[in-house]
């Protein structure tokens, strides 16, 4: 168990220098950080001086040793467009991606888990049809249709939702929380419904298919048999054992919409690192890229390793050393 | 309530003649008494009967063995029994008595309640019947709780007891430990213990050793016969290998395409059977010290549910069938101690008599079907 885990941690480090590696070659080789920081009217003196001072012109690995040395300092330089440390931009965005992730993953959770075991145990039923159906579509309809046709009833319609931005936050530290307000809980209210459809639509097909897998296994039969009530044959016995491929997807998931929550930030007018990284690509803006770049693969990283954990708590069979 | 008595390594080989008294044509005290069952498909093209007109009664401290073919109906009665029929197929026929009381046709919640607490069903694979998320510690103790008023700590305690019981050394040790750390011997022992949890009269115990080693099989009925002496617990035990049967039943029910063709004591049965089929299987076994893995083919296959011939299921196989084989389905008859459904036994297999007194009932049994 224990080398499994530093087996894992290994190869988290090999997925960062890969990364790395790509966020190093997109900020020194695609942006030109002498003509931004001095323009394009400067000597050649002044350019060669600041090329020595940034340590340009010394050999690829030693600007990649030092390159790594600053990034993991949290230092990804200075942000061509906002003139600020890139570091800064990104923690000021990323509690509200965070957040509308979080809140959508839970919504998505608690409502997909409980429907997706509903269709497993009468598969047959007219509920489970309509829910079936449901799920398809919500599988199928683009992203920013359910953000527009939202807009649409509760902002244009019926005034009831703000269409834009986090409403009021509450700064916690450097975190930045909306869900301490009114406003705040509201705004995240229809950006969370159009991250969450097509995750509810997904894990609900997934525990179903999963879970009606599972009750025809011999221990469930065997459960039925020790006269164990229904509740617990489901719950305890056939749920639990259709949710290590739920926990892989959902991870997965979590991963993805917080890098690329894109459509939907720009739906809302969400300040999130998706409109960040939107801007960015704009004003060709490699520091922040970079960074951003950095950021995802960590991020997805550390999901796996947590994915990999939980893994190991649930299923006893993959702690044997 | 409860001793830990340990069973195992006990040989139980050569027991079998003193038990006299539990070989009886018809036990003491039924424990479960099966009466003119009939099992059905219900299917797009109609109803298929799988299992017709079986009856027999289970005594307790008893071992039943069932044998026949696979396909026969063993695990389908014995399903039924446990009232764990899975849709398509239903009871359309007969009745099912636990302790005197009819079990078959009680609301779902009580005989959900029934499960485990009085009757105790044991399957194939051990590997497989244990949820593998979950220690083995954590089943029983859950087992337990759904039919006893214990609390987490006395659960806990009886478990270990029954641990002991089944021969699992080191209760206290392995209580915490998961399925997947047991081999399969020790996990049909655990299985045992999740179904003797709350002592129940009946177990239904389907081909229990058959995913085992040899050397281990000998171990787990041992054990089961232990249940059965000890205890008192009625076993009918599901079967194709006759091995096993010779090894620890008292009394031996055949199944052939559906129907129990012959049932008696495990020496009638085994020397000198009375049906045909019987007959047949038996005359292809060496030596009954010799296991054989399936029952032999006797020239032919076992007709499945929806294709059986008319008349006696056995004819188109049957060295001894005559015109009145094809057309009446024979009833059972007693013959010695046994039981069996054979015209040979009863008037003969040419003629067909139309004041037989069977006759009746097998004909609006036929065109019920
Ligand atoms: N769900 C089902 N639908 C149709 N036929 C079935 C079904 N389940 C079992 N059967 C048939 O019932 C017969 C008896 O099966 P079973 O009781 O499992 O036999 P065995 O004696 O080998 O345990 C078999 O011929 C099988 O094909
Ligand atoms: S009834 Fe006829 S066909 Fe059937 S076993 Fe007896 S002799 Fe054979
Ligand atoms: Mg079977």
């Amino acid at each position: 168990m224990f080398s499994l885990i530093l087996r894992r941690l290994g190869s988290v480090l090999l997925v960062m220098l890969v990364v790395a590696g790509l966020s190093f070659l997109i900020f020194n080789y695609l942006g030109d950080p002498v003509n931004n920081i001095l323009g394009v009217n400067a000597t050649i003196e002044e350019r060669e001086e600041l090329r020595r001072t940034l340590g340009l012109d010394q050999p690829s690995h030693i600007q990649f040793w030092h390159f790594l040395q600053r990034a993991v300092a949290g230092d990804f330089g200075i942000s061509y467009r906002n003139r600020i440390p890139v570091i800064e931009l990104i923690l000021s965005r990323l509690p509200a991606t965070v957040e509308l992730v979080f809140c959508a993953t839970i919504v998505a959770l608690s409502i997909g888990i409980p429907m997706g075991v509903y269709c497993a145990l009468r598969p047959k039923g007219l509920i489970s049809r309509i829910l079936q159906m449901i799920s398809l579509v919500g599988i199928s309809i683009p992203q920013f249709l359910i953000g527009m046709l939202l807009i649409l009833i509760f902002s244009v319609e019926l005034r009831w939702l703000s269409a834009f931005g986090r409403g009021e936050v509450v700064q916690l530290g450097w975190w930045s929380t909306g869900l301490l307000t009114h406003s705040g809980r509201m705004a995240l209210i229809m950006p969370v419904i159009t991250l969450a459809v097509f995750q509810i639509s997904m894990i609900m097909r997934l525990v179903q298919g999963e879970m009606q897998e599972v009750m025809r296994a011999d221990f469930i039969k065997f459960a039925r048999a020790r006269g164990l009530t229904d509740r617990s044959v489901h719950l305890r016995h056939a749920l639990r054992n259709s949710l290590l491929p739920v926990v892989t997807v959902v991870g997965m998931q979590i991963g993805s919409l917080i890098a690329f929550a894109i459509v939907c930030e720009a739906v809302f007018q969400w300040p999130g690192l998706g409109l960040l990284i939107l801007q960015a690509i704009e004003f060709a803006d490699f520091p922040v890229m970079a960074a951003y770049l950095a950021l995802v693969g960590f991020g997805f990283a550390m999901i796996n390793l947590t994915v990999d954990m939980t893994y190991l708590f649930i299923d006893p069979r993959m702690r044997r050393k | 309530m409860h001793h830990a008595v340990r069973f195992c390594g006990k040989s139980v080989k050569g027991q079998i003649a003193g038990q006299g008294g539990a070989a009886r044509m018809t036990p003491r005290n039924n424990a479960l008494a099966v009466q003119d069952l009939s099992i059905v498909f219900d299917t797009r093209r109609g109803t298929v009967t799988a299992i017709e007109a079986v009856s027999f009664i289970l005594g307790s401290g008893e071992v039943l063995g069932i044998v026949g073919e696979s396909g026969a109906g063993k695990s389908l009665t014995g399903n039924a029994l446990i009232g764990l029929l899975q849709a398509p197929g239903r009871i359309s026929q007969g009745e099912i008595r636990l302790g005197g009381q009819r079990i078959d046709n009680v609301a779902a919640d009580v005989q959900r309640r029934l499960r485990g607490k009085r009757i105790g069903a044991i399957f194939q694979d051990p590997l497989t019947s244990l949820d593998p998320l979950m220690t083995i510690g954590g089943q029983l103790v859950e087992t337990i709780r759904t039919h006893l008023p214990l609390s987490a700590a006395s659960a806990r305690v009886r478990a270990m007891e029954l641990l002991a019981e089944v021969g699992i050394a080191d209760p206290g040790a392995r209580f915490d430990q998961y399925p997947h750390q047991f081999s399969g011997g020790m996990r049909q022992r655990i299985v045992i213990a999740l179904a003797i949890a709350a002592e129940p009269e009946v177990i239904i115990a389907d081909e229990p050793t058959t995913a085992l080693d040899v050397s281990i099989q000998a171990q787990i009925l041992a054990l089961l016969r232990g249940l059965a002496r000890q205890r008192g617990t009625a076993i009918m035990l599901v079967t194709h290998d006759m091995g096993v049967i010779a090894e620890i039943a008292d009394r031996v029910g055949v199944m052939y395409a559906g129907r129990l063709v012959e049932i008696g004591p495990v020496a009638e049965v085994l020397h000198s059977a009375h049906h045909p089929y019987t007959a047949g299987l038996m005359g292809l076994i060496p030596s009954l010290s010799r296991r054989v893995e399936r029952l032999p083919q006797i020239s032919g296959n076992m007709p499945r549910p929806g294709e059986w011939p008319g008349g006696c299921s056995f004819h188109p196989r049957c060295p001894k069938a005559g015109p009145r084989c094809t057309i009446e389905v024979p009833a059972p008859v007693a013959v010695s101690d046994s039981m069996v459904a054979c015209h040979l036994f009863s008037g003969g297999t040419s003629v067909v008599s139309g004041d037989l007194p069977t006759k009746e009932a097998i004909s609006t049994r036929e065109t019920a079907s």
